[in-house]
């Protein structure tokens, strides 16, 4: 797997090498030690700066990194056991979403993931992780499944939307969508949803209506993507900059205005540069939830998530 | 015709041979599938397909005494077309009407006689650029305050609420007003005991300006629909032209009866975002209302005139023994 680079991940990579090279040269050359702590804790300090003051335009590019931990790298990193289910059941499989059944510390759930692929064959397979209807249908299956056996849902949500195709729209896209937003309001056993790198648009929703909302640090969740909206608002792609500004679609901006409940904090230069440290701190996150959305009487459970998103919006009434 | 966005000749001679004066919908299912089966690869070989770009379109009739119709390119005279509700007399052709149009069209006393929630107007959550002109725009444009209007009125002698949104308010697209306004109209629904009929048009669906706070009016409206599913309330779609992503993706799907107007642009992505994925033409009629029915994604495509009584029937039915 080649490293991929961000402009602003560059001088950071730069001093680690500098420091990789000296800690190789150490053994032979003691005299070094001094100039390796130096370096060291300028790296940290470069880091901290550099990802203490990112734009949101700089966050798209982290939730979008091609070396993130993608739903696979989470399922099999989090579940004791992972046994995948296929098929809508009603036309085919959509190699897109992940489902199946699992265990997370021994709770059984069954777990949805959008899956955008790693290198170019499976980024194929996966379509890029844009789901067709048989996707959320599939989904919605297995949700139901674990309805019956009584099984909390784990939804995790990595897309840049659903699949603008023909076929999709000939076996009803917005269809698919819509029904599963009304099947989650309604299922009766927890969902706990996470973000973990981008949410684009309905076709994040499709699979994010639950009890609790997570989203990494670095992940986005937005109506549009910033290139569609610079394209209607300015008619340039190129002003998806300033769109992402625009559009407040950073967990921290998400969890301000109330859409998402908690931001799962990512190792130190994202999730991409630590898998393991990014995959266990969703899983404390997610496993914390489910133990206390276990606890709760179904009606209460729904009835909590109704209110919720019955008091999601912004406006005025004279 | 207009919806095919032929060159004039052309659909002239089409109309011919395979299309009867109201259009698809009027066709036999033996005949229909004879144009699926037969007739696509003839349109795809004679006629370059393009697509009408929505934004262009008129966002309401037209104005003066006389126009040409959209459709056919007929004159047609003002106080003529509005006696038939906006159809074209010679082609079918459906002009785009506002809100307060169809609440005419379907309401006994084609006025509410009480509406749902008349006040709310749009707050600039995200601080959106040229959000609040864009609102103050719309405003003076349609006399509107948002881009939906309810309330409760009767349809056939029976008490209905009634949630309709309006294309010429910022696309109709859906933000927390359209999302909070729907919802209020549900529990009114609930809270009477009566049907609830929602048409709907939109653009774009979920409103930009508002970001990802409108997407959640997508989940907002879906609870109401359930909630009145949960009550035993008959829920009804009028799909006008366009309904598109995020309203198309929730509330409007989610009828018990969806109906169509003919040629209705009606689904997920925008068809310049398909093409310009795909990267190749859609075939002619993808994404119209014949397409969705002929693919069991709506009940029924009606003419406009067609639409009051079969409410009325079925909504009668409906109310069960
Ligand atoms: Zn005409």
């Amino acid at each position: 797997m080649g490293i991929t680079l961000l402009d602003f991940e560059k001088p950071i990579y730069e001093i680690e090498k500098r420091i990789k090279e000296l800690s190789e040269l150490i053994d032979e050359h003691p005299e070094l030690k001094e100039e390796l702590e130096a370096l060291t804790k300028r790296a940290e300090l470069i880091k901290k700066r550099v990802y203490s003051s990112l734009s949101r335009w700089q966050k798209v590019q982290l939730a979008r990194h091609p070396d993130r931990p993608h739903a696979i790298d989470y399922i099999t990193g989090m579940t004791d056991d992972f046994i995948e289910l296929h098929g809508d059941r009603l036309y085919g499989d959509d190699p897109s979403i992940i489902a199946g059944l699992a265990k997370i510390e021994g709770i059984k759930v069954v777990i949805i993931g959008q899956e955008k692929g790693r290198d170019v064959h499976e980024k194929v397979y996966r379509n890029f992780g844009m789901p067709h209807p048989e996707g959320y249908r599939k989904a919605k299956r297995v949700m139901k499944l674990g309805e019956r056996f009584n099984l909390p849902v784990v939804s995790i949500v990595d897309t840049p939307g659903a699949y603008p195709g023909i076929g999709a729209e000939e076996r009803g896209q917005a269809m698919a969508i819509a029904e599963n937003l009304e099947f989650m309001l309604g299922l009766k056993t927890p969902i706990v949803v996470a973000v973990i790198g981008e949410g684009g648009s309905g076709g994040a929703l499709a699979i994010a209506v639950g009890d609790v909302v997570l989203a990494m640090e670095y992940s986005i969740y937005s109506v549009i993507s910033p290139e569609g909206c610079a394209a209607i608002l300015w008619r340039d792609g190129k002003l998806a900059p300033k769109a992402a500004e625009a559009l407040k679609l950073t967990a921290k901006d998400l969890y301000e205005l109330g859409v998402i409940d908690e931001i799962v904090p990512e190792p130190l230069g994202g999730a991409h540069r630590d898998h393991a440290t990014a995959i266990n701190n969703l899983k404390t996150a997610i496993l914390k939830h489910l133990r206390n959305l276990m606890k709760l009487d179904k009606n209460e459970l729904l009835k909590r998530r109704h209110e919720k998103y019955r008091k999601i919006g912004y406006f005025k009434e004279e | 015709m207009h919806s095919l966005n032929l060159p004039l000749k052309q659909i002239s001679k089409i109309s011919e041979i395979f299309f009867v004066p109201n259009g698809l919908q009027c066709l036999t299912p033996k005949l229909r599938n004879g144009y699926n089966k037969r007739m696509l690869p003839f349109f795809r070989r004679r006629s370059k397909p393009t697509l009408p770009d929505i934004e262009r379109e008129r966002k309401g009739p037209p104005e003066g005494l006389w126009f040409k119709c959209d459709g056919c390119g007929e004159m047609l005279y003002r106080s003529q077309l509005e006696k038939n509700l906006w159809v074209c007399p010679h082609c079918g052709h459906h002009f785009r009407i506002g809100a307060g149009k169809y609440k005419e069209i379907l309401l006994d006393n084609k006025e509410f006689d009480e509406e749902i929630a008349p006040n709310l107007t749009s707050l600039d959550p995200l601080g959106f650029p040229d959000y609040k002109a864009k609102i103050e725009k719309s405003m003076r444009k349609t006399g509107l305050k948002e881009a939906a209007i309810a309330g409760v009125g009767r349809i056939g002698n029976r008490k209905i609420v009634l949630f309709i949104t309006d294309f010429g308010f910022i696309g109709g697209s859906m933000g927390s007003v359209v999302g909070e306004k729907f919802y209020r109209a549900a529990r009114k629904a609930i809270e009477l005991k009566v049907p609830m009929i929602a048409v709907t048009a939109s653009g774009g669906g979920a409103r930009m300006h508002e970001g990802i706070i409108s997407l959640m009016q997508m989940v907002k409206t879906s609870l109401g629909v359930l909630e009145m599913k949960e009550a035993g309330i008959p829920y009804i779609v009028v799909l006008t032209h366009p309904t598109m992503g995020g309203v198309m993706a929730s509330f409007a799907s989610l009828g018990d009866v969806l109906i169509a107007e003919p040629k209705a642009l009606l689904g997920f992505a925008g068809p310049r975002v398909i093409r310009d994925t795909i990267k190749q033409e859609l075939p002619e009629g993808f994404q119209r209302s014949e397409f969705l029915l002929e693919h069991g994604m709506v009940d029924m495509v009606l003419n406009r005139k067609e639409l009051k009584d079969t409410i009325i029937r079925i909504l009668d039915i409906l109310e069960g023994n």
